[in-house]
């Protein structure tokens, strides 16, 4: 089905450090960023890491890692996992057909088969699991995060843990990761966090921006645009796009995808503050439930959407809310009170 | 399998359409008086002339052909050979033109003589791209299969080599400026020459890959 073009929203998966809802990922120590050593004799790895033994306060910055090149996959048994993990991953449409219940495919968010820094790259996924997460109150797994953007980013069913599919996701993260150092978060992972907006995210700014740089592929109306039957362009929202519990629905997390990769060939291109009014009009819009719905949509907010994002709430009662949170810094975040919006999704539409 | 069924599908297509079927707007056939008619240049079937770099017009999206002919006239992409044909064509010749080689099949490439490590590169690029040099893969905008999205994204796969290489040269030193939000001016900019002539050189090889439509 859609070959090649995909798009991928394991934003969860991944993007565990993205924004400040997110607080599932422990920080790395300098310590141990400084301890990452050079993949002996290959080319993956880090480029510049420092000397053993050197003392550098690289926790910022440290070497850029390089997951290996594809040329590279093993001819054996182990690289046909490796390559069935990639194709399941640019194609999940056809490649995991049965887990997939919208028009998107794994790599739409994760730029490059998973191999491109800030775009939630999996080589550095794969070296922060187990970690225990807010979202899920469990340690997951990476095999338990990736069956988490089945569910939400997909808007499907997760594979089996022993599934076939579950196995080769998993080779292919492993093999990507080849060198890189365990439980360290590299740079390049997740998504870039933008700066905070000088004007309150607007709406209107948004739909300007999203008119004059997004519309041309993902469509006036955030449909997509389908080639041949299938999505060449991913759908941004509506019944085919990823679900109100997918990382990508938070404002923040979608503004540093956009920010950093968006549009192709001109990532980094539009300002911070073109990205969060571009988000936030992205992610006004009505897309599949949050499965986790239960009761009422003021009930699925206040238990599971204490975080920067339009389920169940407008544009005014989000800047209210985030507001209040940055005058109550430091403590703990004052619920969002704001009118309950019931309906079948908790998109509130402008 | 699927490339031969739709090969030989194409084939009866194509000698259907040469026979009876869908008739040729006579803008192309003939022209209108002023502007020559299209098919001395580009064929009826829309192959081109690779030895002239006449280009594939079969299966570009109307709506990308209609905004190429109203940008020929308005000056905004220029051509010395095309911009007084432009000109002298109508709103309506243009439209029907349009229509007519979107209909057309993609033509078959012919055997590359071209070095294969150069094609291999080509296709890397094509499929993968460059991300650490900011080069997307074509195919995440043209489709997977290169025959472009409609409206905006033309077909490449099939085209003559050496105009996919005037054209990505244009965008790089600003001889062409109509590409919608600059996008093909980002990624030319960062292609080297070598790259410009290996993903041309691979996407020359690639033919019809289904039936005109």
């Amino acid at each position: 089905m859609n070959r090649s073009v995909g798009y991928a929203f394991c934003v969860l998966a991944l993007g565990g450090m993205l924004g400040g809802c997110d607080k599932q990922q422990p920080e790395p120590k300098a310590t141990e960023a400084a301890a990452a050593k050079p993949a002996g004799g290959e080319q993956t790895g880090f480029a510049d890491a420092p000397p053993d033994g050197a003392a550098v306060d690289s926790a910022k910055r440290p070497a850029a890692f390089t997951p290996p090149a594809e040329s590279k996959i093993p001819q054996n048994e182990y690289g046909e996992m490796v390559l069935l993990g990639k194709n399941i991953f640019t194609n999940t449409q056809q490649h995991a057909k049965a887990y997939v219940g919208n028009g998107m495919n794994c790599a739409n968010c994760h730029l490059d088969n998973g191999r491109k820094a800030d775009s939630a790259p999996l080589w550095a996924a794969y070296v922060l699991y187990p970690a225990y997460r807010q979202k899920t109150r469990q340690v997951d797994t990476i095999q338990s995060r990736i069956q988490g953007c089945f569910l939400y980013s997909m808007n499907g069913k997760a594979p089996a843990l022993d599934s076939k599919e579950m196995t080769a996701l998993v080779t292919y993260h492993y093999w990507l990761a080849k060198g890189a150092p365990t439980g360290v978060k590299l740079p390049g992972q997740g998504y870039v966090k933008v700066a905070k907006p000088a004007l309150t995210p607007d709406m209107a700014r948004g739909r300007g921006v999203y008119e004059n740089n997004c519309a041309i592929c993902h469509g006036a109306n955030g449909e997509g645009i389908k080639a041949r039957g299938e999505y060449a362009f991913p759908p941004l929202w509506g019944k085919d796009s990823f679900n109100w519990g997918a990382g990508m629905h938070r404002v923040n997390t979608a503004a540093g995808f956009i920010q950093a990769n968006m549009p192709y060939g001109l990532g980094g291109t539009l300002s911070d503050q073109e990205a969060w009014d571009v988000a936030l009009f992205m992610n006004s819009h009505e897309r599949p439930q949050d499965p986790r719905f239960k009761g009422s949509v003021a009930q699925t907010r206040d238990k599971h959407h204490d975080e920067n994002c339009l389920y169940g709430r407008t544009p005014e009662a989000l800047a209210a809310s985030i507001e209040r949170k940055a005058e109550a810094a430091g403590k703990a975040a004052a619920k969002p009170a704001t009118e309950q919006v019931e309906a079948y999704s908790p998109a509130v539409s402008h | 399998m699927r490339s031969f069924i739709s090969h030989t599908f194409t084939a009866v297509v194509v000698m259907a359409a040469s026979s009876a079927a869908a008739v040729p707007p006579s803008i192309v056939t003939q022209g209108n008086g002023a502007a020559v008619a299209c098919a001395s240049c580009h064929g009826v079937d829309g192959a081109g002339n690779p030895q002239a770099g006449f280009p594939v017009l079969a299966q570009l999206p109307p709506a990308y052909f209609a905004k190429q002919i109203a940008d020929f006239k308005a000056g905004t992409r220029t051509h010395p050979v095309m911009t007084p044909i432009a000109q002298a064509m109508s709103v309506e010749d243009a439209e029907s033109t349009a229509r007519h080689y979107a209909s057309q099949p993609r033509p078959k490439a012919g055997a590359s003589t071209v070095d294969p490590a150069v094609i291999a590169r080509g296709k890397n690029l094509a499929i993968n791209g460059a991300w650490d040099r900011q080069v997307p893969p074509c195919f995440k905008c043209h489709a997977v299969d290169g025959l472009g999205v409609a409206p905006a994204f033309p077909a490449i796969a099939g085209q003559h080599a050496a105009y996919t290489v005037s054209q990505l040269q244009a965008w790089k030193t600003g001889a062409r400026t109509n590409d919608p939000q600059k996008l093909m001016k980002a990624v030319a900019e960062n292609l080297t020459d070598d790259d410009i002539r290996s993903v041309a050189e691979y996407l020359a090889t690639l033919g019809t890959r289904r039936e005109g439509k």
